[in-house]
């Protein structure tokens, strides 16, 4: 799966939490999880759980913690897929 | 003491959504009671019921991904209703940055709470050894609190937010509460009333008990027979029922119409005595809790047009109603009219006593008395009172009081006093 295709799908998964829909419109890996998607804090934990069904990997509680953009998310996926 | 009024109504019930269309099934004696196949298949005695019909497709015109993601029915049925009550009330939503509106809260109880979440969702992931894969959502579904604490957020409530529980008193407590709590001057408004989720693990309990109505799984509309001779049990329901109260002097303020006055409340318990038990009513309690509403309403009893009464279509409607006629000291032929609400929706558990105070603003806004659908065959013990038991709705252009009464396991016991607004 390309980096592209990686990232396509964690904006996927990340859509119904976000509530700052026009945010969505210019989304890039730069892209605040909480700050610019205003995704609510508790959230991340499904967001985790959803990557993980996704993509077949286990994502650890401080590699969970350590997510701030999207291109974190995306990051971790590449590394563990790989 | 501040005088409290009713400014706004949000309702769904199994025949209808919203003030309007409610008003309009309960004239037309619509009947919102279903077979449901599910019932059928788990092998419940009672296979028909009360839901609330294309939520699915309402609730996305009320309520967000992000905000569905974390509700389970109840939540969702109670948001509907309050949204509604809100509006209907001519209030306007804050929006996320403002500051929060510190007079106004909500007492939105519920009976059973998110117990089908706990079945399906909870319990077997952690009997499977999951809890990681819990998720987030899992206590905000779960939580007692969960349906005010949710309507506090979409409302932007500051003031009391809590979640009340007493059985199938639920809804009338929390309108009593709130009332009380406005006439105090504790609060400016108040949502208030009761929600409550439809499922096989809410209503297998009651099922099991053999509470529930037997023998009509093939006639739903002719299951619900409160103050029947053929009377079985009462049919489960859900739903939500919401009214939005104020102090008047906050009505007048904002030039909001008035809809109705609440004018005398009171809750109270018969103590397992005296007859009463965990599932039965102690009479001098039902008695005293109306008659202490009707004192504080300052009206004589035989002011009163219409009793709007619990009977669910148990062995207690024909206590209740002797109950009534005791407590209002009225013989038979001089009593109100006698309905019972749940002939059309069932018996909506905490959420009963929100929906049906919002049928009792309904009727004397409306000036009509719907019929109690099922009771043609009158039980027995009630023949003294069949002249003051509608079954048709009535046009009663002048009504003017009307008692909403709720009862619940535990000997709990709830009254409210409506009367049209007079300045």
């Amino acid at each position: 799966m390309s980096q592209e295709e990686i990232f396509t799908k964690v904006v996927g998964i990340l859509k119904p939490f976000v509530r700052a829909p026009d945010a969505l419109a210019a989304v890039g890996p730069e892209t605040s999880i909480l700050g610019d998607l205003k995704v609510n804090s508790a959230r991340l934990v499904d967001v985790v759980l959803e990557m993980e069904d996704a993509f077949g990997i286990a994502i650890t509680d401080d590699e969970a913690d350590s997510v701030r953009s999207v291109g974190d998310a995306v990051s971790i996926v590449l590394r563990k897929a790989a | 003491m501040n005088r409290v009024v009713v400014t706004g109504l949000g309702v769904l019930a199994p025949n209808a959504h919203g003030a309007d269309a409610f008003a309009a099934a309960l004239r037309a004696m619509k009947s919102g009671i279903r077979h449901h196949e599910r019932l059928a298949q788990l092998g419940f005695a009672c296979q028909v019921g009360g839901i609330p019909e294309g939520v699915d497709e309402l609730q996305r015109r009320y309520l967000s991904e992000d905000e569905l993601i974390a509700m389970n029915p109840n939540m969702v049925y109670a948001a509907i209703a309050a949204l509604d009550a809100w509006e209907h009330a001519g209030l306007r939503r804050l929006c996320p940055d403002d500051e929060p509106d510190w007079g106004a809260g909500a007492i939105l109880g519920t009976g059973i709470g998110g117990i089908d979440t706990i079945a399906e969702q909870l319990a077997p992931r952690v009997d499977a050894g999951k809890v990681g894969r819990l998720g987030s959502t899992m206590v905000e579904r779960i939580m007692s609190s969960g349906n005010s604490a949710r309507v506090a957020g979409l409302l932007g409530l500051g003031n009391q937010v809590s979640t009340n529980s007493s059985a199938c008193t639920t809804g009338t407590e929390a309108v009593v509460e709130a009332f009380l709590r406005i006439r105090e001057g504790r609060a400016e408004r108040m949502i208030a009333g009761g929600s409550e989720g439809h499922s096989p693990y809410i209503w297998a309990g009651f099922d099991g008990m053999k509470v529930l109505a037997r023998g009509r799984n093939d006639d739903p509309e002719g299951a619900s027979r409160p103050m029947s001779a053929a009377a079985s049990g009462f049919v489960p329901g859900s739903g939500a029922g919401v009214l939005l109260l104020e102090s008047l002097d906050s009505a007048r303020r904002r030039g909001a119409r008035v809809l109705a006055e609440v004018i005398g409340g009171q809750v109270n318990c018969g103590g397992h005595r005296g007859g009463g038990s965990m599932t039965a009513p102690n009479p001098s309690g039902v008695r005293r809790c109306i008659r202490a509403a009707v004192e504080m309403a300052g009206i004589a009893p035989s002011r009163i047009g219409a009793i709007n009464g619990h009977l669910t279509a148990t062995f207690a409607d024909p206590r209740e109603v002797e109950s009534w006629s005791a407590a209002l000291e009225l013989p038979p032929e001089r009593m109100p009219w006698i309905q019972s609400t749940k002939s059309l929706i069932g018996h909506a558990l905490g959420a009963a006593g929100g929906i049906e105070c919002v049928a009792a603003v309904l009727e004397l806004a409306g000036g009509f008395v719907h019929g109690s659908a099922n009771c043609e065959d009158l039980h027995p013990a009630l023949l003294p009172w069949a002249e003051r038991i509608p079954h048709r709705t009535i046009d009663l252009p002048d009504l003017d009081v009307v008692a909403k009464a709720g009862f619940g396991f535990g000997d709990v016991n709830g009254c409210a006093i409506f009367r049209r607004f007079h300045e």
